[in-house]
């Protein structure tokens, strides 16, 4: 990490005593050292443990609302596999957890994209919404085309909105070098605000209604633009084929990073840009190319949902949402890596679900366990970023290992 | 060849310099607004766009012969000004003398205290070399527990201490995992935002079940300079503002003279420019850095505090609404200083205040307006309009050896 190569002492010169400035490869070094599955599960444990205190603090059993929320997102149907049936709650559940963990592997991987090119897209509810009201435009509209068409068209319209929206932080990034993270804000509060306008009353998108309404509302996608579902009814918000794709996305952006030209560049810049950059890799192409890719992740993200279970803007606020912003923390608890998104995003969607509205207890109110969420989102993410004291007992653990081995040597007879 | 030659020609004498021709675009940009509002009042779009338009030739005129920054500005003025106008037009026919009076600029005001609190705070932080993307959370932690230590200890006072403490308290945590712990300070923000919003959520559930604010918290209290049968231009826009708009004005000057002209404004920016010659000469770079990032949260949780306690009297949840994030852009758009910061709150606190005028005539355009605030940060960052200049070792974790 930051720690100097060289002691600091009297014979050596200054300019190898300055310490390299910390850039996202070399915390992602600390990741791969600290490695496996031990670091995530850990922060995610504390995560956990501090929310049960904030439960335990206000009155509340932690332990049977935690268990509580296991049954609310469905987890006890792995128990009884073979009861496919909706009916069943416990399956209920867990097909709706698993439509909230679709999209958060989505957006989980639009932050991971970025991250493997040494880019923060804090953008990617900017880029889902974008995605959201192009897959909305393209429902409502183009009637008359068949269903294969016309979802096509759909998602494509999604994905290409918020690639191209992901690329302008990824543009101003490479031409004037401004950072990412205020450019992705910003973008994130325009694409808020353009979406109050277009289906706003007077707006150009607003649905068609008897009496214009003053909120913002769509009119309903199509049915040929509706994703097929697979598993539950339609109408009851069943899962869609949308699944499929993001596990496709899953498996798509590991191939891209590790099999491919491209994926090879982005990570090359995402370690080091001034090495990449001597190595003839175009650091500013790939910084347009990589944000554009992302944001195409979270874009698909917005036109799933729009045509897969949502179909208009009113069924349910989609104003106030916030499943681009989970997207960091599954995307750092899961090391930006194609496995941890995909298992961090269960563990969200899980919470996100079964928190809110598969909780049916006595022991913690819905609307309480809803924030316990953002607690525990926010947690994961503080602990996450904090890589350093994971490092610190890694590197000590290690220098025992090391020490151990060595009096082990020693103790040897040699033969 | 020859007709570029004239104009060169033309541009040579002195009255029609590159940049005196940027400086007319950009007067023409504010008058491509102006000729929408009440004196004079055009009705047709035609105006606001052809002050527009030749607002933006000047301006991409003088950009491309050098003068970046005037031509820059002249060009963005020309565009946001015509539409801008043509919106105003289009949106209120005939009720724009009720959307432009003297009492715009109290409300203007209204909505500048919040972002301007805040917007202080960020610079304190950013200056001693911490990002705070945080201030959102911090805000809204303030605006939360300000509310409920108002209702609590009967007294708008009480409120205010305690907004300050849970935004310090926020801050710590932000200061702690950025200084001690090293993480990468935009992440911890993020962290604390979402803190926040859980913290705040789950408290106003378990405390007033969501909804129940008390009717009738003790509020902050207005000074009043006029007498109220007066209706004056002064007695409406500046004779009944509340206390913190005018601590907030105050405190610009304060943060000023601290930042630029003490011992302690020179620490804290030499922690934020090169923390290693801080070190050297003796200043003790943490504590620099974990005073200022606390005095950040305190001060953004002043501006939340005054969102409830003093505007709105009341809590919904998630009240700040991106207020923290129009902070953050303020900080960058007035280029890490004071009274820059302060300009650029008042610009984004007037465009909030025409968008919540304007929506009671026509509820779409008005948004436009609220957009308006992230539209400028992302074209200043653009570095069309200037340059931004952040703090040398912003968002670089400092170590000690």
């Amino acid at each position: 990490m930051s720690e100097p190569l060289v002691p600091p002492g009297p014979g050596v010169p200054p300019e190898i005593q300055q310490e390299p400035p910390a850039t996202v490869a070399s915390r992602l070094a600390v990741w791969e050292q600290a490695g496996g599955i031990a670091t995530p599960l850990f922060t995610a444990l504390l995560a956990f443990m501090i929310g049960g205190l904030v439960v335990l603090a206000t009155g509340h059993n932690p332990i049977q609302a935690y268990w509580d929320i296991l049954k609310g997102a469905g987890l006890d149907w792995l128990a009884h596999p073979t009861h496919t049936d909706v009916a069943d709650t416990s399956a209920y559940n867990f097909s709706q957890t698993l439509l909230q963990t679709s999209t958060l592997v989505l957006t989980g991987l639009a932050v991971a994209f970025a991250f493997r090119c040494g880019l923060f897209n804090i953008g990617g509810n900017g880029q889902y919404l974008v995605g959201l009201y192009c897959a909305n435009w393209v429902g409502v509209s183009f009637v008359n085309m068949t269903r294969p068409a016309h979802i096509l068209l759909g998602i494509g319209a999604a994905t290409l909105a918020g690639a191209v929206w992901a690329a302008i932080a990824g543009f101003l990034k490479a031409a004037v070098g401004a950072h990412e993270v205020i450019t992705t804000i910003m973008l994130n509060w325009i694409a808020y605000w353009m979406g109050n306008y277009i289906f706003h009353q007077g707006g150009p998108l607003q649905g068609p209604q008897n009496i214009p309404l003053n909120i913002p509302i769509s009119g309903d996608v199509a049915h040929s633009a509706r994703l097929p579902v697979f598993w539950g009814d339609a109408d009851l918000q069943g899962l869609h084929i949308g699944f499929f794709i993001a596990i496709g996305c899953l498996v798509l952006f590991w191939l891209i990073l590790n099999r491919t030209t491209l994926g090879y560049e982005v990570r090359a810049v995402g370690f080091n840009p001034d090495a990449a950059a001597y190595a003839g890799i175009k650091v500013r192409t790939n910084y347009v190319r990589a944000m554009a890719i992302s944001g195409a992740f979270a874009g698909l993200a917005g036109g799933m949902d729009m045509l897969g279970y949502l179909y208009k803007f009113g069924t349910i606020d989609v104003q106030a949402t916030t499943i681009g912003f989970l997207g960091i923390a599954v995307a750092l608890l899961g090391r930006n890596t194609a496995v941890g998104v995909g298992l961090a995003a269960l563990l969200f969607g899980g919470l996100l679900y079964g928190t809110t509205h598969g909780l049916q207890s006595g022991t913690i109110d819905p609307s309480l366990a809803g924030h316990l969420t953002e607690i525990i989102q926010g947690l994961v993410v503080l602990f996450v970023g904090a890589d350093v004291i994971i490092l610190y007992i890694w590197q000590g653990r290690k220098k025992l290992k090391r020490e151990r081995r060595e009096t082990d040597d020693a103790g040897q007879v040699p033969v | 060849m020859s007709s570029y030659a004239t104009i060169d020609r033309v541009v040579r004498t002195k009255v029609f310099t590159s940049r005196s021709l940027g400086v007319l675009g950009i007067c023409l940009g504010v008058v491509a607004f102006l000729v929408a509002l009440p004196p004079i009042e055009t009705r047709t779009e035609l105006w606001p766009f052809l002050f527009g338009i030749l607002a933006l030739l000047l301006g991409v005129f003088a950009f491309t012969r050098g003068e970046k920054r005037v031509g820059g500005a002249a060009a963005v003025l020309g565009i946001v000004g015509g539409v801008m106008g043509a919106l105003a037009i289009q949106s209120s026919s005939a009720k724009l003398d009720q959307v432009f009076t003297a009492s715009l600029i109290a409300s203007m005001l209204v909505f500048a205290t919040p972002l301007t609190f805040a917007a202080i705070g960020g610079i304190f932080s950013e200056r001693s070399g911490v990002v705070n993307i945080g201030l959102e959370g911090m805000m809204l932690m303030g605006a939360f527990w300000g509310i409920w230590g108002a209702d609590k200890t009967g007294s708008w006072v009480g409120g205010l201490v305690i907004a300050m403490v849970s935004g310090g308290l926020l801050a710590l945590v932000h200061a702690f995992f950025a200084i001690n712990l090293r993480a990468d300070q935009i992440v911890g923000g993020t962290a604390v935002n979402f803190l926040a919003l859980g913290i705040t959520g789950y408290f106003f559930v378990q405390l007033y079940h969501g909804e129940n604010v008390p009717i009738g918290v003790s509020q902050i209290p207005d000074v009043n300079l006029a007498k109220s049968s007066n209706h004056g231009f002064f007695a409406a826009s500046f004779g009944h503002l509340n206390l913190m708009i005018w601590l907030a004005m105050l405190l610009v000057v304060v943060a000023w003279i601290v930042l630029f002209k003490t011992p302690i404004g020179l620490r804290i920016r030499a922690c934020g420019e090169h923390p290693r010659a801080a070190d050297t000469v003796g200043i003790n770079v943490y504590g620099v850095r974990y005073g200022a990032v606390v005095l950040s949260g305190v001060l953004a949780a002043l501006g939340g505090a005054y969102l409830t306690v003093g505007y709105l009297n009341t809590y919904n949840e998630n009240v700040t609404a991106g207020r923290g994030f129009i902070a953050l852009a303020a900080v960058i758009f007035g280029n890490w200083r004071p009274f820059g910061a302060f300009g650029a709150a008042l610009l984004f606190g007037l465009s909030t205040a025409i968008a919540i005028r304007l929506s009671v005539y026509s509820a779409n355009a008005s948004t436009l307006f609220q957009a308006l605030p992230y539209v400028l940060t992302l074209i200043a960052v653009a570095g069309v309009i200037g340059r931004t200049v952040p703090p040398a070792a912003v968002g670089r974790p400092y170590k000690k050896q």
